[in-house]
């Protein structure tokens, strides 16, 4: 799913800080399960604008709702009422669902309370973690169903580099190297000898951006 | 007889590390090409060492052709995507460049600006790849060169990784991608490398030692637990410990010789790579007592 993190309260507060009638849209979706873009935060967030602008001159109006799925357009319809009576929207979805609300009511400013982290999942501690870059190349089928180009932060092919200590990686001391559990993975399924097969550079054309599928539907 | 032709007839081999400065002040660096000059085979110039950013290699490199040393192009692919890396290839070569060594590079966060985008288009071992296809007389693409290079090419290999496996999985892949020779990391356990050594003798790639000059019992103490691959034996802490303060660099300017000295005379390896860090004066001070000037 995709996984997002509120901006801090100052950012946001900076966003709004001439807007009275603010509206809180949350979503149902990934934001929901990652607990930071759901029902609960909308009204958190809520609560910490109203609070934080309670010396301003003209009190800030601030109301809120969480739809089913921010990245649709059909699911927007019901909160045209809402929009008409507000200055300003703050959506809490991920960056995609920004865009969508944004070029649905195009005659008020939408702005992001989150920012858009990464694909990825939970962890046992609660750490959301990111497991896929959508690269559009996947190689997961040669290195055991572990991606280096997402969990290795130099995105390495081949093995890995000099930097490992512990089995923990160069660049972020608490991220287990991601070779070392290809490598480990590998031993498991007795593939070991696949591993000494060089791996090409990556086709990044198939990463241009934008990134288009057609469902052919 | 240049570094290539030094490892092919069967010579020791000694490089040392040239560190380009941050400024356009270059005379500290002319410097020490001038102390090692006719001392060593060849001077690797580093690639924006630790993710610092410097004078580019090949500009010091050039710098270091015109007075005399034999340069060791270090290339890293951590700040150039694939037309830059062939793109700076082809320009070395025509500086007169002869020597590449291809690595990843550390991660930017290792070095001065830790919020820099890095790239990574390639890594290590395809890197070595481009440099046979140009060699070759072609672009990775496939494309025809108008005039090919002739480069000599190695690689890098931290024979004290622990686990070692997968290193050792890497070292083959990069011998598999036409590495000439390598340079170690650090290494100071002398009877552990000679088990790499024993791996590595199966293909046929020379191997310098990775020399680093211990300064002090703190600093092999700080280097065991912070430089991921290096491992400094209790035996040499203590070596240093009970030199005192004082003598504490002189007694790693003889552990430096003293293990040059082994891995020549028990023939273990094809020679060394002194990385001096900051001190490429006292290079001269190691090899005499080495016994190899």
């Amino acid at each position: 799913m995709v996984i997002a993190e509120i901006k801090s309260l100052a950012d946001i507060n900076e966003m709004i800080k001439s807007f009275r009638k603010i509206f809180i849209v949350g979503c149902g979706e990934c934001v929901s399960v990652c607990l930071t873009g759901g029902q609960k935060q909308v009204e958190l967030l809520s609560s910490a604008l109203r609070i934080s602008g309670r010396n301003d001159k003209e009190k800030r109006i601030l109301k809120g709702k969480t739809i089913s799925r921010q990245c649709e357009p059909k699911f927007l319809e019901q909160i045209n009422k809402d929009i008409e009576e507000s200055d300003a929207v703050l959506s809490m979805a991920c960056g995609a669902g920004v865009q969508t609300l944004s070029e649905k009511f195009r005659k008020i400013p939408v702005f992001p309370a989150m920012d858009t982290k990464f694909i990825g999942v939970s962890d046992e501690a609660g750490n959301f973690i990111e497991m896929c870059s959508a690269c559009g190349d996947c190689i997961l089928s040669l290195t055991g169903g572990i991606c280096p180009v997402t969990r290795c932060p130099k995105g390495l092919l081949n093995g890995p580099c000099g930097g490992s200590k512990n089995g923990k990686c160069e660049a972020n001391p608490e991220t287990p190297c991601a070779w070392l559990l290809i490598y480990e993975k590998m031993k498991e399924l007795n593939k070991l000898e696949e591993l000494k097969n060089i791996n090409n550079p990556k086709d990044w054309s198939k990463n241009m951006r934008p990134g288009k599928v057609n469902a052919g539907i | 007889m240049s570094f290539k032709e030094a490892l092919e007839s069967g010579k020791f081999v000694v490089t040392a590390e040239i560190g380009p400065p941050k400024g356009t002040d270059i005379h500290e660096v002319i410097h020490h090409i001038e102390l090692l000059k006719g001392k060593i085979d060849a001077a690797n110039v580093t690639d924006n060492q630790s993710a610092v950013m410097r004078i580019c290699s090949m500009a010091i490199c050039k710098i270091a052709l015109e007075n005399g040393l034999e340069p060791i192009l270090q290339m890293t692919c951590r700040d150039r995507n694939r037309i830059g890396l062939q793109s700076d290839l082809l320009g070395a070569y025509v500086l007169g460049i002869r020597n590449v060594l291809c690595m990843t590079g550390d991660y930017v966060t290792a070095g001065d600006h830790r919020d820099a985008k890095p790239v990574y288009d390639v890594e290590s071992v395809q890197l070595l790849q481009i440099v046979e296809k140009l060699n070759n007389g072609k672009d990775m693409a496939g494309n025809e060169l108008k005039g090919s290079t002739n480069f000599f090419y190695g690689a890098v290999v931290t024979p004290e990784s622990d686990p070692v496996e997968p290193q050792l999985l890497k070292f083959e892949k990069k011998v598999k991608a036409g590495a000439k020779f390598f340079q170690t990391q650090a290494i100071y356990d002398i009877e552990a490398f000679k088990n790499f050594m024993k791996e590595a003798r199966k293909f046929p790639v020379k191997i310098l030692a990775g020399i680093v000059v211990l300064k002090s019992a703190g600093m092999a103490n700080f280097m065991n637990k912070n430089v991921p691959g290096i491992r400094v034996p209790k035996e040499l802490i203590e070596e240093l410990k009970s030199a005192g303060k004082e003598k504490a660099l002189d007694t790693g300017l003889n552990i430096a010789a003293r293990h040059i000295k082994q891995l020549k005379d028990d023939n273990i390896c094809d020679g060394v790579h002194i990385m001096a860090i900051g001190m490429e004066d006292k290079v001269p001070i190691i090899m005499e007592r080495a016994g190899l000037i």
